[in-house]
């Protein structure tokens, strides 16, 4: 069986994830290592009026207790937000300063205010017990809405208002005019609940200063290593780069939490050079709770306007986005331009409308997570889809394929152009899989046993990659997004891949080796990818936004090319023949329609000894690219959900799911399917169970598991899988990117279905069993279940 | 979180005011009280150890006492400081008045929680503090000599088996 694009490859990284053989940041021990140990606010507001640390200092084993101040007095900077948006009049965007440590202020349950470094992890976390903090409360607010209202408390001096910004996309007086003439307006009032990400592994760093060579090293679980130390070094003044080396070995799942450069890793490597020790620091799960940056947290109003014939005629969308005390690194990008420009769907609207106001309160702050702005955008388009079908007494499907957009490229009103899609042909797969015809009889065995059945549809589209880097910069990107990546030929042949992606659950180890393997008919032994440190990685923008196919594979490909134009000149050289007539086949360079060739470790090997080479040509095989796409690209899927609802008990069990995406050219189809798998499972994480509460103190009451409810296997069904294919013509390996797909469509799907079953579409996220009783006694049993 | 509570104690109300007043009464009544100082007439300094649901920690905490009206009602309020487990406020208003035979103790009160409290064991509060408090009323109905008795220390609220869920809802 080949290992080349396209098969279903087993996961080479597997054999030491499932053994324990993983080397996570927690599992690393330098030499003279110290742990630090946060000490974290209990209150969501508050003035430090003094911090006594006379106990704590004289604690056993207590090496340091440092504060906010004298963090700031080393000239260590404020956290940064990495795009700036611009608000409808024109102003630039008001963001509060973040200190990595409080100074003055405490804005949320969680933000540290001292770090105590000890011997062990035991002695750090005791003293920081014995740190007495002395605060003066102030009235908090943390839900967004409120904090807009007339005398909400304040958050920071120069953000009047708690308002960030007021930014829109799309032409008002169009969409209005357009639904002035629609003969129907489906409006909806929508909440997209706040979650936490919940990696598997918790965030660690160990931050080791070389006081020698006044260098630093940084492990840590980052799905980005060199824009961590990117902003390190430009931003935070740690070190310049070239003193300044970070490392994310085996990282246990980000889902975009660990994109960001959070203020416990900042003030690790500061602690290290204060203190001249190694500083340990690993989150434990409740700390996770209250600093790993949220997500979602969107309310929204929106209408949606339809001609006679079902034919979309405007849409306008009003947001409000929870950005939480401080301003994360993607934290504006995300309910903007990963959200407004998404809000025209899979369909062919001329009017769109979006306005969002970005607000601060007093949580924990609020960034991408697995989706990011795609989710919510989905959320809106497909929960008024459904709507407005039941309301016009349509198929929702048919509805759908009245205004599906079947001609690309195509301009959408708001910033995108799609550039591939089969749209009719997803929904055609999606609805045989699921056997929609079946449906019925489906519902009336479910009523016999006392459940109520519902179908719900999703059509989602979604933008990846986060290129070309000219277009995020012109929206106000504060770095570019190409990938780089160096390919580097072995003079025995084999060959290892530096590559800027960062794998941490993805597979990258196997599907980058394939398209390797694939192009050179190398056995995917013989190929290493490389990734994580920025010493051997020249350089990279890391894995969000479903980019590493997109992007990172791409620049693979690029480095490749220039590879194999040079093995074919060291080969035409030798073999005394053309270059053009030299093809790389099944691990040889032959001469086409000769029997004359090299094995592939020959060309190697000549390329080192450069004993005999063309002239003017360079010793060695080694080759590196950057590369930057020329559009985002376009995953799109129809997504059914089947749910059946115990009336007794509101209970929601999901029967039936099936996805039917295109993500382009697939690389390794059991990958793709856990990803869809995983994705999804999210998603209705998110419908039916995960939800992140704050009382109206600002008080964080889901700090634990037995708060704040995941999804387990026994939530799911056996998913079932389709694909329909279109190539994205914007990168040469056709990839579209499958990271985000199931939890960016899957959440309206759940919501649509359970609204069906029940009859009463008045229903939030999460459907707990206690909600969704409650609508049904609102409207009554429907009919099909007495 | 807001409780309310009413308790006959078998003794008549003004000595029932004196042991309300009295820090040696508060010490040994207070459930988890390893220290009780009088600090003026109204205020006081308190030690207590406190386990809510998977949280046990000590808390330093201030206690003051306004609106008196003596031998008949004040409010009782104050802050602890659990550390890293968080904190906890609040107050109640205390009323006292004469029943057949006995004082009837009625109070009002109110607590938030935050920290590790609020993130960890929000759901167990109600149902502890109820706990907590009909604790302390028990030793305080014994402690003024009704020891012998029961079966009669409470005629409303008691909640030792409630659950918290419910109680939430």
């Amino acid at each position: 069986m080949s290992e080349g694009i396209g098969a279903a490859v087993k996961r080479k990284e597997d054999k030491r994830f499932i053994t324990g053989r993983g080397k996570y940041t927690d599992d690393i021990r330098m030499e003279n290592q110290a742990y630090g140990a946060f000490v974290r606010s209990p209150h969501a507001h508050a003035e430090i009026k003094g911090i006594d640390t006379s106990a704590a200092e004289a604690m056993d084993g207590v090496i340091a207790v440092l504060n906010g101040k004298q963090l700031k007095d080393d000239a260590i900077g404020d956290i940064i937000t990495g795009w700036a948006i611009t608000s409808k009049d024109g102003n630039p965007m008001n963001v509060g300063a973040w200190n990595p440590m409080a100074t003055a202020r405490v804005r949320h349950v969680g933000e540290p205010v001292v770090i105590v470094i000890a011997e062990s992890q035991a002695q750090a976390r005791l003293a920081a017990e014995a740190v007495e903090v002395d605060y003066e409360e102030l009235p908090a607010v943390a839900a967004a809405t409120r904090a807009l209202e007339d005398g909400a408390p304040l958050l920071h001096d120069n953000v009047p208002g708690n308002l960030i910004f007021d930014w829109e996309i799309g032409d008002e007086a169009a969409a209005d005019a357009g639904l002035a003439g629609a003969t129907h307006v489906t409006e909806l009032d929508i909440v997209n609940n706040r979650l936490a990400p919940n990696a598997i592994e918790p965030r660690s760093a160990i931050a080791v200063y070389n006081d020698i060579d006044d260098h630093y090293t940084l492990y840590t679980t980052s799905q980005n290593p060199h824009v961590a130390r990117l902003v390190l070094s430009a931003f935070y003044n740690i070190a310049p780069e070239h003193k300044l080396r970070v490392i994310a070995p085996d990282v246990g799942g980000g889902f975009g939490s660990k994109i960001y450069i959070y203020p416990e890793e900042i003030t690790c490597l500061w602690a290290s050079m204060k203190t001249g020790r190694s500083v340990k620091w690993t989150s434990d799960r409740s700390e996770a709770f209250m600093t790993d940056a949220h997500a979602r947290d969107h309310v929204t109003k929106a209408r949606m306007g339809f001609d006679a014939d079902g034919k979309i005629v405007g849409l306008k969308v009003n947001t409000v986005a929870n950005i939480g005390a401080y301003a994360s690194l993607f934290a504006t990008a995300t309910p903007t331009y990963l959200y407004g420009t998404l809000l025209s769907g899979q369909y062919n609207i001329a009017n769109v409308y979006c306005d969002v106001k970005a607000v601060h309160t007093n949580t924990v702050p609020v960034d991408a997570y697995r989706g990011a702005g795609r989710p919510e955008a989905t959320y809106v388009m497909e929960r008024l889809m459904e709507t407005a079908a039941r309301e016009m007494g349509m198929d929702p499907a048919e509805l759908r394929r009245r205004n599906f957009i079947t001609e690309f490229p195509h301009q959408t009103p708001v910033i995108m152009t799609y550039d591939a899609g089969d749209f009719h042909a997803l929904l055609e797969k999606g609805q045989a899989a699921a056997d929609i015809a079946g449906f019925a009889a489906r519902k009336s065995e479910a009523a016999s046993r006392g459940k109520l059945r519902g179908i719900g549809y999703s059509c989602y589209i979604e933008a990846c990659g986060i290129a070309p880097s000219k277009a995020v910069g012109s929206l106000g990107a504060g770095v570019g997004l190409w990938e780089s990546a160096e390919v580097r030929v072995n003079p025995v042949g084999t060959i290892e891949i530096l590559t800027g992606s960062h794998a941490h659950g993805q597979g990258h180890e196997t599907t980058f080796a394939q398209v390797v393997s694939d192009r050179f008919g190398l056995p995917m032994d013989n190929i290493t990818i490389v990734h994580g440190d920025t010493d051997k990685v020249q350089m990279g923008m890391g894995t969000y936004g479903s980019r590493s196919g997109a992007v990172g594979m791409n620049a693979i490909v690029k480095a490749m090319d220039k590879v194999e134009a040079k093995v074919k000149k060291i080969a035409a050289h030798t073999l005394e023949a053309s270059d053009d007539d030299i093809v790389i086949e099944d691990g040889e360079v032959k001469v086409a329609g000769t029997d004359k060739k090299m094995a592939w470790h020959e060309v190697g090997l000549a390329a080192y000894t450069a004993h005999n080479l063309p002239d003017g040509m360079e010793p060695g095989l080694k080759e590196g690219a950057f590369y930057d796409p020329t559009n985002f690209t376009f995953p799109s899927g129809t997504y059914i959900c089947e749910v059946e609802v115990d009336p007794e008990t509101g209970v929601v069990e999901v029967v039936q799911f099936t996805a039917a995406d295109d993500f382009g050219t697939v690389i390794n189809p059991m990958i793709v399917e856990g990803q869809v798998h995983g994705g999804v499972t999210q998603g209705i994480g998110q419908a039916l169970l995960e939800n992140v509460v704050y009382d109206e103190d600002g008080q964080l009451i889901t700090g634990s598991y037995m708060d704040y409810c995941m999804p387990r296997a026994d939530d799911v069904p056996s998913y079932v899988l389709e694909h329909s294919t279109t190539v994205a013509p914007s990168n040469p390996l056709g990839v579209k990117g499958c990271g985000e797909a199931g939890a960016i469509g899957s959440p309206p799907a759940v919501i649509n279905a359970i609204t069906d079953a029940i009859g009463n579409n008045n229903l939030t996220m999460p459907a707990t069993p206690h909600k969704v009783w409650a609508a049904i006694q609102e409207v009554g049993l429907p009919q099909a279940a007495e | 979180m807001d409780m309310t509570g009413e308790y006959q104690i078998a003794a008549n109300r003004a000595d029932v005011w004196q042991a309300l007043n009295d820090p040696d009464v508060l010490r040994a009544c207070i459930p988890g009280c390893e220290e009780l100082e009088m600090t003026s007439d109204t205020t006081m300094t308190a030690k207590v150890v406190q386990k809510i649901g998977p949280v046990k920690a000590k808390f330093a905490g201030e206690v003051e006492l306004v609106n008196i009206v003596v031998e008949e009602s004040y409010t009782i309020q104050g802050e602890g400081k659990g550390g890293v487990a968080g904190f906890a406020k609040g107050g109640a208003d205390v009323r006292l008045t004469d029943g057949d035979g006995h004082t009837l103790l009625t109070y009002e009160a109110q607590a938030t929680v935050g920290g590790k409290l609020a993130r960890l064991g929000s759901r167990l509060i109600n149902s502890t503090a109820k706990k907590l408090a009909d604790k302390f009323f028990e030793n305080f109905h014994d402690h003024l000599g009704g020891a012998d008795k029961d079966g009669d220390k409470t005629v409303s609220d008691a909640p030792e088996t409630k659950d918290a869920q419910s109680e939430r809802a």
